[in-house]
C-alpha cells in the first residue's frame, strides 16, 4: 500500500507538550494516583504509557504502574484473508482487580481496539474504572466507545491513515496525517 | 515473513525459521495460563476433529483444553469406541468426520504416515498427534520451549535420549528438531532398542550403549518411557533395564551439574527413572506439560484461526479498522 504525506499533525515538540498536559488531567481527574494504573495498548500506546508514566512520577512523585496488553487475540476482524497476525505478550505483572486503570493508546478510531482491550482486561479480573487516554483522536467510531484523556482531536476522512511516529518504535516524533495512494 | 504452515505434519520438514516462530507465538499463550478467566473468542465458531486411532489421555486433553480456551469447539473420536472396530477404513473415518464440516483436525495414529495421507485428501489443516513410531510434532516442540526457558537458549546443547530410541516418534521428532539447532544429540539404550542406524537420521548424532559414558557432559537429558508392551520382546527384565539404564541420582551426577531432565509422560516411577530425579529440582515434567498446551495453543491459533481466501467476512472492506 502506498502512502503520501497530507500535512504534519503534531511535532516532537508540540508531543511532547501534550503528553505533559495529558500526565497532569489524569492525575487532576484521579483523586490523585491512589490505586491508578495505566495499561499500554501495544504497539504505540506502550511507550506513550511509559512516558505518561515518567512524567508523573517526576511533578506528582508516584509510582502509577505500567501494564502492556497486546490484543490481538481479542480483535473481531480475523477471519479475514492472510495469515492470523502474530501475538505479542501482554505483561500486566500487578493484580486489575479493583484498579483504576487508564488504558494508553495513540490513535483512537472505529473504536474497535478499545473494545478488544476492555475484553482482555476482563479476563484478567475486575477492574474498578476503565477510562481512555489517547493521543489523536480521529473520529469515526463504529462502537460507542469514547476517550476522557485527548491529546488532539482531527477531522479525517476515510482513506486518510493517521500515523503515530515515537523515537522507540519508529526512530522519529512526530505525528502526520497521510492518504492511501490507489 | 513465515510461509504460512498449511499443517503440521512433523519437525523433519519445518525449518529452523518455522521453530523459533511457533516457539515464540507460544509465549503469549504462556502468560495467557495465569489469566483467571482462562477463555478466549479467538476461534469462537471453529470446530476441531480429534481424530485419535490410538489411545492417549494427555494429549488429547491438551489439545483438547487448547482449543477450548481458545473459545473453539472439539469433537471426538476414540479408537476403542469406534467404527474402526467395526471395520471401516481410516480414509472413510476421516472423510464422515469431514462431511461435518470441522475447521481442522487432531489425528493420533497406529500407523506411521497415516496424517500425511489424510493431509493430502482433506481441505483443512492436519495436525499430528503421534503416528506410529514416525512423529511426534508437538512433543518436540514443547520439549524445545522448556529446553529453552530453563536453558536460555535452543542452541548448542550435548542433549542425550535414553531408553527405546527405536520405536519412539517423540525421540524422532526431538532428533529431526534440535539437530537444526547446532545440537549433539547422543542415542543411548539397550542395544536391540538403539541400533547404530539410528545415527543417520541427522548430523551430529552418536548411539553409546553404557549410559555412563552417555550421560558425561549432557546438559540436557531426555529419559523416554519403557514401552512395556516390548520390554518382553527379546528378553529384557525391568531389572536389568533398570540396572542398565534407569536414570537415577547418581548417574545424574555424572551430566552437567545444571543439566536439565525431560520426560514426555507418563513416568513409570522407579523403572526408567528414579522419584529422585523426576521430582528434583532439575526435573522439568512439569513445565513440559505446561509448555504443551502454550504451543498446542499457539498451533491451533495459527492454523484453524482465521479464513479460507475466498470466505466472506465482514470485516474484509474495512481493513482497517485496527489502526
Amino acid at each position: 500500500m502506498r502512502v503520501v504525506e497530507k500535512r504534519q499533525l503534531l511535532s516532537a515538540e508540540e508531543i511532547g507538550r501534550t503528553l505533559s498536559r495529558l500526565a497532569h488531567e489524569i492525575v487532576e481527574n484521579s483523586s490523585g494516583a491512589k490505586d491508578l494504573a495505566l495499561i499500554g495498548v501495544r504497539r504505540r500506546g506502550v511507550p506513550l504509557s511509559e512516558r505518561l508514566a515518567k512524567q508523573i512520577r517526576g511533578f506528582a512523585n508516584a509510582d502509577v504502574p505500567v501494564g502492556t496488553l497486546d490484543i490481538t487475540l481479542y480483535r473481531d476482524d480475523l477471519s479475514t484473508v492472510g495469515p492470523q497476525p502474530v501475538v505479542q505478550s501482554t505483561q500486566i505483572d500487578f493484580p486489575v482487580d479493583n484498579q483504576d486503570l487508564v488504558v494508553v493508546d495513540d490513535v483512537l478510531y472505529t473504536g474497535r481496539t478499545i473494545r478488544a482491550a476492555m475484553n482482555g482486561l476482563f479476563d484478567l479480573g475486575r477492574p474498578r474504572r476503565i477510562r481512555l487516554c489517547v493521543l489523536i483522536d480521529r473520529g469515526h467510531r463504529e462502537l460507542p466507545v469514547e476517550a476522557s484523556f485527548i491529546g488532539k482531536s482531527v477531522q479525517t476522512s476515510d482513506s486518510e491513515i493517521v500515523e503515530v511516529r515515537l523515537q522507540e518504535i519508529d526512530g522519529e516524533e512526530r505525528v502526520v496525517l497521510v492518504d492511501r495512494v490507489p | 515473513m513465515l510461509q504460512r504452515l498449511s499443517h503440521l505434519l512433523g519437525t523433519e520438514t519445518l525449518s529452523s525459521e518455522q521453530i523459533a516462530f511457533i516457539l515464540d507465538q507460544a509465549k503469549p499463550f504462556q502468560e495467557f495460563q495465569r489469566h483467571s478467566l482462562k477463555k478466549l473468542a479467538t476461534l469462537r465458531g471453529k470446530t476441531v476433529a480429534m481424530a485419535f486411532f490410538e489411545s492417549s489421555t494427555r494429549t488429547r486433553i491438551s489439545f483438547s483444553t487448547a482449543a477450548a480456551r481458545l473459545g473453539a469447539d472439539t469433537m471426538s473420536l476414540q479408537a476403542e469406541s469406534s467404527s474402526l472396530k467395526k471395520g471401516e477404513s481410516l480414509i472413510d473415518t476421516v472423510r464422515t468426520l469431514e462431511a461435518m464440516r470441522p475447521d481442522g483436525i487432531v489425528i493420533r495414529h497406529a500407523c506411521s504416515g497415516a496424517p500425511e495421507f489424510v493431509a493430502r485428501r482433506l481441505e483443512i489443516p492436519v495436525l499430528n498427534a503421534g503416528d506410529g513410531t514416525h512423529e511426534h510434532p508437538t512433543q518436540a516442540l514443547l520439549d524445545a520451549l522448556t529446553i529453552r526457558d530453563r536453558k536460555g537458549r535452543l542452541e548448542g546443547w550435548n542433549i542425550t535420549i535414553l531408553g527405546d530410541i527405536l520405536h519412539s516418534r517423540v525421540a524422532r521428532s526431538n532428533i529431526h528438531l534440535l539437530s537444526k539447532f547446532a545440537s549433539r544429540i547422543t542415542l543411548c539404550g539397550p542395544a536391540m532398542w538403539v541400533p547404530r542406524e539410528l545415527e543417520r537420521l541427522a548430523a551430529n548424532v552418536r548411539v553409546v550403549h553404557h549410559i555412563d559414558e552417555a550421560l558425561d557432559g549432557a546438559d540436557i537429558v531426555m529419559v523416554l518411557r519403557v514401552q512395556t508392551e516390548r520390554i518382553h520382546e527379546p528378553a529384557l527384565a525391568p531389572d536389568e533395564y533398570i540396572a542398565g539404564f534407569q536414570l537415577t541420582p547418581a548417574r545424574l551426577r555424572l551430566a552437567r551439574p545444571d543439566a536439565l531432565v525431560l520426560h514426555p509422560g507418563p513416568i513409570v516411577r522407579g523403572l526408567e527413572i528414579d522419584s529422585a530425579v523426576a521430582d528434583g529440582p532439575q526435573s522439568g515434567v512439569l513445565e513440559q506439560v505446561t509448555n504443551g498446551l502454550a504451543i498446542r495453543m499457539a498451533l491451533l491459533y495459527h492454523l484453524i484461526g482465521g479464513a479460507a481466501a475466498d470466505a466472506p467476512h465482514p470485516a474484509k472492506d474495512r481493513p482497517n479498522a485496527f489502526d
